[in-house]
């Protein structure tokens, strides 16, 4: 009876409480807000000649050597380096324009292995609307990220420890990083938003299982969380849970657009139908790709960093660094799986969409270990809360 | 493709992947062998083994784990009687040192060992010799860029201000300076500059694989000379570390009883304090144990610390962690003849979260009933730290409704006879053998009683039993993990590897400068890097710009643009 009634504030924890809510509802309207975009762009002309201008991407050198002219015309009177395109196997050359705009002087010439990702308008197919409920929902997103924040922050003020000692709270700030990170990348000039709709679909429903499955209230931690491990172990998982979604969604999208691509090349496409009006607002399948390796690339050694970190502190806790208790043996497989991933990239035949499966096993993997361990198999965490 | 161009694109020296088709020609023993070991050693393998790997951990978290928790899988055995024997075979209960699970992270460490050690001195050599000549043909690299620097004049208007085009030495040397700025490892052939970055991608992915080597090695010495006891200490009780102390040792392979060095510590007070309010009323909130300690085996020289759950205290190479706490009620048992025959704590064992304890006290010896006979006593006893008002009795018998001692009480039946502990058969302390004993009655109804401290009863046969008051108890697990720095040691070595296995770019770039009998110079840069970095352009396009200080482009008139483009057009066909 030491210290146990002086800690709780319950104002702020009711604080915590509305804001999540707050928070959930305005996730709901940015996910109405990107849907509204993606079917109020899908009627637009431009999304239209998009998807005719890409439907015979094969043609696009002539048009990019054109581009180069034009451009070459314009920048006449700086010292320019001559634009020089080979045909190594043939069909496959190319131009990047991009680089060339960013050195100002210099045509760097790439040659891909394939033709180079031609990307999507996006959601908005440049309709003006549409574009319009696209940046409402960024800014709705936005907010919603920050009332998400607000509550992470009271419910940390309430108890006077970090806000994720239980499964509710670590639902609530995973739905922070998520959405903080979407925003930052956003914030970066990145262009990601293609992600909003399952990022806020990601949201609302983490919330609302988070508020109606794992509510608990405010309370200080059982003495095995006692821990500044809480600190740096737990927003590790969090950071990476965040970031792994967004990896497994470009990894569902890749492969979606990987079919639709191949589909496509073979004419088995109705263009100007509903799928195809969605798919060629996406960016390319290789941007997809790109993406997610580089978002699971990234998260790997926090991972990797995030189990170790685990490991000592069950070192300081239970008197081993590793026992296979259920939860370290989940994190021991999400992060082989995650390993298998990265060298399926490196192995030549496992690339493409097999890698990609790999991705969608390895992140179910971290989920099950993040709610399915920590609800129905019963080891020495004592985290749920439940 | 020219095979200059093969050697200058290899930029990993990760195993070239054979698919299985090389001709074997006489196969024979030790070509089979040979075919084994490369496949063993295939990345494909090794994907393949770690996929395994995953997949065979996953029983050991849905089975119960002897190692974890016997008395589940004994559970586990006793409700399972078609499945259990199957999983026994299988070794299902103990997945993590069954044979099948250590031959897969065997094969795939003997796996990784064919990997690396070749790995390591094709870098070796690597990092000795110049990186590859430059090939023929710059412009099939990936990425390209080429202009010419005429003889004077015309590229004038370079950003440097050198009057007129260079010649091909000018611009060697200072594509090799710029480079070496950049910290490229450059070397020069002919009219071409090879330069090469980013070596520490493959040094860190090594140190990545050899740390794993590293974290194994560690966790097997853990495994052989690591060791664990438990023990249960009551309040103002002191342990010292010898096996005949422990409650429960757990021995390893290099780590016995006489492996144990002496040391010892005291239990002065132990603190636990609990939610009081709320909805989490009765959730634990802190626990410390304070202790006076000493290394040696003179209790007299010790220090005092206290341990608290994630804050074990360390003792020579031994790290001793509170685990559990509870109650122990003291009872004092006079005899007929009004002696005192026990005096003393017995712990009780929490049987859920508000300490609701049960445990079995037992008298062996000394008691004598008023008739002289020598017999055994033995309570089974049921502890509440904070009864439950008489109302909840009916229904839910008597409880603990708060773990903390607010309204102690002690339930107790009384048995009489032989406690069964001198057959040799192990017995749990925490539970009583009545198949000997008969239970003291009163008028036709078993004899129980519920004593608050200070208060007692008398037994028919003469004797006085008093709960005199409640000591508490923790509980410790004493362990030595030897290898731990090394593995953790390993493990951060593990991630920096990673981040420079997958966040440095190694690429290479070459600079070729031909001036040709008009006196003008050629200049050609061309780069390459794995494809999963798009930044190989930009950097290209950078150095490209800086060239041009010392070899500034010729201004393209209509006519070279209209050429280029038709140079284009026809390549293309
Ligand atoms: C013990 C389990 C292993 C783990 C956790 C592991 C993990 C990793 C990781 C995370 C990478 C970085 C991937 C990248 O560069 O994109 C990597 C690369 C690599 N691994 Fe492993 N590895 C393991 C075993 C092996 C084995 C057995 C081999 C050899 C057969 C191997 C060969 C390689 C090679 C050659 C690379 C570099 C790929 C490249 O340079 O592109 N690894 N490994």
């Amino acid at each position: 009876m030491i210290l146990a009634e002086a800690a709780i504030d319950t104002k702020f924890a009711n604080i915590s409480n509305i804001l999540v809510y707050s928070a959930m509802a305005v996730f709901l309207l940015a996910f109405l807000a990107y849907a509204a975009e993606w079917t109020f762009g899908g009627r637009s002309r431009v999304a239209r000649q998009s998807a005719a201008l890409a439907a015979k991407a094969g043609s696009s050198l002539g048009q990019a050597v054109a581009d180069a002219e034009a451009e070459e015309t314009a920048a006449r009177t700086a010292p320019t380096v001559a634009v020089k395109v080979t045909g190594a196997g043939g069909s496959t050359t190319t131009l990047t324009r991009t680089v060339a705009a960013k050195a100002g002087k210099v045509d760097v010439v790439t040659r891909g292995d394939a033709a180079p990702p031609v990307d999507g308008v996006g959601a908005s197919g440049g309709d003006e609307g549409a574009d319009r409920f696209g940046r409402i929902a960024v800014s709705l997103t936005t907010l919603a990220a920050l009332l998400n924040l607000c509550a992470v922050i009271t419910r940390g003020i309430s108890a006077h420890r970090p806000p994720w000692g239980n499964l509710y709270e670590f639902t609530v700030a995973l739905t922070m990083v998520a959405s903080l990170l979407f925003v930052a990348l956003l914030a970066a000039g990145k262009n990601v938003r293609w992600m909003g709709l399952p990022v806020t679909f990601g949201a609302v429903v983490g919330l609302g299982i988070a508020v109606t499955e794992f509510y608990v209230d405010s309370e200080q931690l059982v003495p095995a969380l006692h821990s500044y491990w809480l600190w740096i172990h737990v927003s590790g998982a969090m950071v990476c849970g965040g970031a792994l979604y967004a990896g497994a969604v470009a990894a569902i999208l890749y492969v979606a657009k990987d079919v639709y691509e191949t589909r496509k090349a073979k004419d088995a496409v109705k263009a100007g139908g509903w799928w195809s009006d969605v798919f060629e607002r996406l960016p390319a399948a290789a941007t997809l790709d790109k993406w997610s390796y580089r978002i699971n690339a990234f998260v790997f050694p926090l991972w990797t960093f995030t189990i170790i970190a685990g490991a000592i502190w069950a070192e300081a806790a239970w008197g081993h660094y590793w026992e296979w208790d259920p939860t370290e043996t989940w994190a021991f497989i999400t992060w082989v799986a995650y390993a298998c991933y990265l060298h399926a990239r490196a192995t030549a035949g496992w690339k493409g969409r097999k890698a990609a499966i790999l991705v969608f096993i390895a992140f179910a993997c971290y989920l099950f270990n993040a709610y399915g361990v920590s609800i129905f198999i019963n080891g020495k965490h004592s985290y749920a809360g439940l | 493709m020219t095979t200059d161009l093969d050697a200058a694109e290899r930029l990993s020296s990760a195993p070239a992947e054979d698919d299985g088709a090389g001709g074997e020609v006489g196969i024979g023993l030790l070509g089979w062998l040979r075919w084994g070991w490369r496949q063993l050693t295939s990345m494909r393998t090794a994907l393949i083994l770690l996929f395994l790997l995953s997949l065979a951990a996953i029983p050991g978290s849905l089975v119960p784990q002897t190692a974890a928790s016997p008395t589940r899988v004994a559970q586990f055995v006793s409700d399972h009687h078609t499945l259990a024997p199957i999983y026994q075979k299988l070794g299902l209960f103990h997945v993590y040192s069954s044979f099948w699970f250590s031959a897969i992270y065997i094969l795939l460490f003997v796996s990784l060992a064919g990997c690396i050690i070749p790995r390591t001195w094709q870098f070796v050599g690597v990092l000795r010799a110049q990186p590859p000549a430059a090939p023929k043909h710059l412009v099939r690299l990936p990425v390209y860029a080429t202009w010419r620097s005429g003889p004077q004049g015309s590229g004038a208007q370079g950003s440097g201000g050198t009057a007129g085009g260079a010649d091909a030495e000018r611009t060697l040397a200072a594509a090799e300076a710029l480079l070496r700025r950049r910290r490229f490892r450059v070397a020069r052939n002919g009219s071409a500059i090879t330069s090469e970055k980013g070596y520490l991608r493959e040094v860190g992915n090594l140190l990545f694989h050899i740390s794993l080597f590293g974290m194994l090695i560690a966790f097997a010495v853990g495994k052989l000379f690591g060791g664990m006891g438990t023990v249960l200490v009551i309040e103002g009780k002191a342990f010292s570390n010898n096996v005949a102390m422990y409650d429960d040792f757990m021995p390893s392979t290099f780590y016995t009883a006489d492996s144990l060095v002496p040391f010892g510590f005291r239990l002065n007070k132990l603190e636990a304090s609990y939610q009081t309010s709320g909805t989490q009323v009765g959730t634990a909130r802190n626990f410390q144990a304070d202790v006076s300690y000493w290394t040696g085996s003179d209790p007299k020289k010790s220090k005092s610390a206290s341990i608290e759950v994630n804050h074990p205290l360390s003792i020579d190479s031994s790290n001793v962690y509170l685990t559990n706490n509870g109650y122990a009620p003291v009872i004092e048992v006079t005899d007929a003849k009004g002696d005192v025959i026990f005096n003393g704590p017995t712990p009780c064992l929490p049987q859920d979260g508000n300490n609701t304890s049960t445990c079995a006290i037992k008298v062996n010896d000394g008691y004598v009933d008023d008739k002289g006979n020598a017999t055994q006593l033995g309570f089974s006893a049921l502890f509440t730290p904070t009864a439950a008002p008489q109302s909840e009795f009916k229904t839910m018998g008597p409880h603990s409704i708060f773990p903390e001692l607010l309204d102690p009480h002690l339930y107790l039946n009384v048995y009489h006879g032989d406690l069964g502990d001198n057959s040799g058969a192990p017995q749990s302390i925490y539970e009583l053998d009545t198949k000997h004993m008969k239970q003291y009655m009163l008028d036709g109804q078993p004899l129980k009683f519920d004593r608050t401290p200070g208060q007692g009863f008398k037994l028919p046969d003469g004797g006085t039993v008093t709960f005199t008051g409640v000591d508490q108890w923790a509980n410790f697990t004493v362990a030595h993990n030897p290898g731990t720095g090394w593995a953790l040691g390993s493990a951060m070595m593990a991630v920096v590897g990673l981040i420079g296995s997958l966040f440095v770019q190694r690429r290479r770039i070459w600079v070729r400068a031909v001036t040709g009998p008009d006196g003008a110079t050629t200049v050609e840069v061309a780069g390459l890097a794995r494809s999963e970095s798009a930044r190989i352009a930009e950097e290209l396009a950078e150095i490209a710009l800086e060239l041009q200080d010392t070899a500034p482009a010729d201004q393209p008139d209509a006519d070279t643009a209209a050429a280029d483009t038709a140079d284009t057009a026809a390549e293309k066909e």
